[in-house]
């Protein structure tokens, strides 16, 4: 039985997912697979059960988080969005990453404008997301799917990027 | 992960940091990107008459060997021609750093830099000439 991540919890596979069912799902598998249940069991049983866990873990987190979900949906048809050798994004949105950065470097000791360059980029990122959602799920178009993905990342890093100067700020 | 005492090197006294004018007819910009890790790093050449590289700046923001790999190939870069550079391979730069397979991808990113400058002042000099 090689059930993909979607499968596991019972869920279509597409982006716009029920996160309450996913969560619901995977809590069940967790308790119905827990160590507890299977002190009397044989030592095959024991390891399928925790086999059973282990790929619970591992797809909840994956379809968890959006970024993760929009790359396991792409890898189910067969494209790897995120080669490292793939540096080639379209020039303006490079440059515009440039810009950002170095906002977040200049702002780095100014707390309000932090905060201001986190929601411009929390918007842009949530922009991004509405786009990815469009594309895996009703148009289907997988390579723009992944190319908007890249982008994505770019957002991530510099969420963390800032949530790091905040930390740093606020302390 | 330990860093190599090059990289190490490059990382605390990066070289040749900053920017060169982009609107000058002889400045070539390269800017590429790595979306696995978020890397983005800014490669600007200066080339003069006779087709050698004069300077270069980079500005990289990435991990240590990202930013390692531009400030290095800024070092090399000077003196050569634009032919040479865009001969460098990722795999003598990730030698040069004795970078670690995880890592290998920063080199290319820094590759991919160098030719995207060389594309760009070599499209740049076209225009001028189809221009004059």
């Amino acid at each position: 039985m090689n059930l993909n991540y979607f499968e596991l919890f019972e869920l279509k596979p597409a982006f716009d997912i029920d996160l309450a069912a996913l969560e619901n799902n995977y809590r069940k598998i967790q308790s119905e697979s827990h160590p507890d249940r299977f002190v009397t069991a044989t030592s095959a049983e024991k390891l399928a059960s925790m086999q059973t866990a282990t790929l619970a873990n591992e797809a909840y987190q994956t379809l968890k988080k959006p970024t993760n979900r929009a790359k396991y949906l792409l890898e189910l048809q067969g494209i790897n969005a995120l080669v490292d050798n793939n540096t080639n994004m379209p020039a303006d949105f490079l440059m515009q990453q440039m810009e950002w950065r170095e906002a977040v470097e200049g702002n780095a000791t100014n707390l309000s404008g932090m905060h201001r360059l986190l929601r411009d980029i929390k918007h842009e990122a949530a922009t991004l997301q509405e786009t990815l959602a469009d594309e895996l799920d009703t148009k289907k178009a997988w390579q723009a799917a992944a190319e908007t993905l890249r982008k994505l990342q770019f957002m991530d890093k510099l969420r963390e990027e800032i949530a790091r100067k905040l930390a740093i700020l606020e302390d | 992960m330990a860093y190599s005492d090059k990289v190490l090197d490059h990382y605390e006294n990066p070289r040749n940091v900053g920017s060169l004018d982009k609107n000058d007819p002889n400045v070539g910009t390269g800017m590429v990107g790595a979306p696995a890790c978020g890397d983005v790093m800014k490669l600007m050449i200066k080339v003069n008459d006779a087709g050698i590289i004069e300077d270069a700046k980079f500005k990289t923001y990435g991990c240590g060997s990202a930013i390692a790999s531009s400030s290095l190939v800024t070092e090399w870069l000077k003196g050569k021609t634009v032919d040479e550079a865009y001969a460098i391979k990722n795999s003598a730069i990730a030698e040069e750093l004795a970078l670690p397979p995880v890592k290998i991808h920063c080199s290319v990113l820094a590759e991919d830099a160098i030719k995207a400058a060389v594309a760009d002042i070599k499209a740049k000099q076209l225009a001028a000439k189809v221009a004059a």
